[in-house]
């Protein structure tokens, strides 16, 4: 098993004929994922990578029945492209674009709640379950069909964390990235409550960044709640105070949010702290044991 | 992205709230024409930088003359102010907010954030203004109120007695509160603002409340879609740097090392801070190519590193994912070519094609030293810096 992702998977993309798009999903198709169409308003009924382009999400709906949809669309309509897949009834709905307007977010997060939506992202390089489907930016070919499962804030991070973990032939589960801005969609906390119950996981790799509280809360309900072992690397941790490190979210803040304190809290609540980033996949291996 | 006191103001001022009346300066010349313009006896003359503690640094002064306001006004115009918020450089001083005087009695806290734990817009009240908020909320936490605004309501009137109640107004003051806090709302969403901070909001000695500072910060995703915030832009206030970055579309920030970096994604580079930092080196900048390192991002990437006379090593490192690293590889070789690179560069490539891109590196003759684990290339890259 696996979580949010597998070969039941029947992808849409929204923004498809792009060149980002494009490229990516071309990549994605390579990897087995079965996208089943894309939408670009006003050049629906053209044919683009072998699939049927369609001028929104609902026709797509009708006419394919995706059950999950990945966004490429430029920053400033993200928070449309979102909230239509959400209308059209796509209950999982990643959006890989950088530069959402943080207000964007507010309202959209709010919205996907009440209809219980997953989303995940923005500024995230998407989902992948190895061998099964890829709905996102990551390279396919460092992966490894495996035991742990990977979340992140960060998107070259998390491949080192994977390049690293399939080296040891260990593998992973799913990868989760979550991304880098103040409001996502999905928090490390959904996440781990999801591979806490999935069979194919038995470690989890929290790769985080400095910035906001989200790895202290996720510590606090580890303690409580995640039976498998985690571990743990925080980048930024010279990371001077005020300045914004390339993500919206990687700022500390009037001294909250530094690497040393989730480092801390992460170690109290019994997480396993890999020092330096390049000891994230020595770490598992010497916790699975 | 940040404003200024006085640019705030203005905004506060369109919002309907309760600002002093004032004159922005940015020659000496004309501090006395604004102070009898002004009119009074008093006047607060304050120093524009991007940057708090500026009362503490000699920036902030209660002059009785225009004579002084003029002093004042040669003392720092075209100077640099250093503050604890600052670095050691300071930031330029280009222009000068004068106030009429304003007699306060009691000095209040008062702002608003976008909250990552809630989700919501917060509004954060206490009546221990004029101070650090910091020291407030880890000494006496029960004097701050955080009020969080729901989306689909907009602030509601009880929202508005509760905050006033921890404020300690009076119920004439929380009358004036209940027009405010609405107004401020609407300044915070129309303008994308990710930071909004009066400290202090005062109440006068005639019993009103008043703004006496104003503090706003603009989320920067969202400055594409606020003109009136891209008119108030103020390059001076940036490290020359890093706006240099940000015009080419590359995230910098420069610190206090000897080893450059160039790494494409923001965590990774983080990341790549941190081993050079765990192997005894220091980083002398943060900087995220993206996820597409192309030749000219590189090349504009490699001349901003070198743009810091403190760089001695520059260690790149790359993750190739989507794109190739033979690709990357040419990319660096052509850059350093471009731009003339003279001191030493450690390349780390992992990823697609790994080995080709190494081995390209490798077969030319730049001076570059191509290792394909992180472990090597941040070690050497240290001990070049040494």
């Amino acid at each position: 098993m696996s979580i949010l992702v597998d070969n039941n998977t029947r992808l849409l993309v929204q923004g498809f004929t792009g060149s980002q798009a494009t490229l990516h999903s071309e990549q994605s198709i390579e990897y087995g994922t079965n996208i089943v169409g894309g939408v670009t308003p006003s050049k629906g009924g053209q044919t683009h990578l072998g699939v049927p382009v369609f001028n929104s999400v609902h026709e797509a709906m009708e006419a394919v029945q995706p059950n999950a949809s990945i966004i490429f669309v430029p920053a400033q309509f993200c928070k449309d492209s979102i909230l239509e897949a959400a209308d059209a009834g796509i209950k999982l709905i990643i959006c890989i674009t950088e530069g959402v307007p943080t207000l964007d977010m507010l309202i959209v997060k709010k919205r996907v709640d009440e209809l219980g939506i997953r989303l995940i992202g923005p500024n995230c390089p998407g989902i992948i379950t190895p061998g099964e489907a890829k709905l996102g930016i990551m390279p396919g070919s460092i992966h490894k069909k495996g035991s742990v499962g990977i979340i992140s804030r960060s998107g070259t991070l998390t491949y080192e964390a994977v390049k690293q973990t399939s080296d040891l032939g260990l593998g992973q589960s799913t990868c989760v990235g979550i991304g880098g801005d103040p409001i996502p969609g999905t928090s490390f906390i959904d996440v781990l409550k999801m591979m806490e119950k999935d069979d194919q996981t038995k470690a989890i790799v929290m790769v985080g960044e400095i910035g906001g509280t989200a790895e202290e809360e996720a510590a606090d309900y580890i303690k409580e709640n995640v039976t498998k072992p985690v571990i743990s690397y925080i980048a930024g941790q010279t990371a001077p105070a005020g300045k914004r490190m390339g993500h919206a979210g990687a700022i500390i803040a009037s001294g909250k949010g530094t690497a040393e304190d989730k480092i801390k809290k992460l170690e109290e609540c019994g997480v396993h702290i890999a020092e330096n980033l390049l000891q994230i996949g020595t770490k598992t291996k010497e916790v699975l044991g | 992205m940040n404003l200024h006191e006085y640019q705030g103001k203005e905004l506060f001022a369109k919002f309907g709230l309760p600002v002093s009346k004032n004159k922005v300066i940015s020659s000496a010349d004309d501090a006395s024409n604004a102070c009898s313009d002004l009119g009074g006896n008093k006047w607060v003359v304050k120093a524009q930088v991007h940057a708090g503690g500026r009362g503490k640094a000699g920036g902030v002064k209660l002059v009785s003359s225009p004579e002084e306001a003029v002093d004042f006004a040669n003392q720092w115009l075209g100077k640099r102010l250093i503050t604890y918020q600052t670095d050691s450089n300071g930031q330029l001083v280009n222009s000068i907010l004068i106030e009429e005087c304003t007699d306060i009695a009691n000095e209040l806290y008062l702002s608003a954030v976008v909250d990552r734990g809630t989700q919501r817009i917060v509004f954060i009240g206490s009546s221990e203004g004029g101070v650090n908020i910091e020291e407030v909320a880890k000494n006496s936490p029960e004097k701050i109120i955080y009020e969080p605004i729901d989306p689909l309501t907009g602030p509601m009137g009880f929202q508005s007695r509760k905050i006033s109640k921890v404020l300690g107004l009076d119920s004439e003051q929380s009358k004036e509160f209940s027009k405010m806090l609405p107004q401020l709302t609407d300044l915070f969403i129309s303008h994308d603002l990710s930071l909004l901070e009066i400290n202090p909001l005062v109440i006068t000695q005639g019993g009103k409340l008043h703004c006496l500072d104003a503090k706003i910060n603009i989320d920067s995703n969202a400055v594409y879609r606020q003109p009136e915030i891209q008119a108030m832009h103020d390059p001076s206030q940036e490290d020359p740097r890093e706006s240099e970055a940000a015009l080419n579309d590359l995230s910098y920030v420069s610190l206090d090392g000897n080893i450059g970096c160039m790494v494409n994604g923001a965590g990774l580079a983080m990341g790549t801070m941190d081993t050079i930092k765990y192997f005894g080196g220091s980083p002398a900048n943060f900087l995220d190519v993206g996820g597409t390192a192309t030749q000219e991002r590189v090349s504009k990437a490699f001349k901003l590193i070198l743009a810091d006379p403190e760089v001695k090593v520059v260690l790149v490192n790359i993750f190739g994912g989507i794109v190739r690293c033979d690709l990357i590889a040419e990319g660096i070789l052509a850059a350093i070519e471009e731009v003339g690179v003279s001191i030493p560069v450690v390349v780390r490539l992992e990823g697609n094609n790994a080995d080709i891109g190494s081995n390209i590196l490798a077969e030319s003759t730049a001076e570059i030293v191509s290792l394909n684990n992180l472990e090597d290339a941040a070690k050497k890259a240290v001990d070049l810096s040494k």
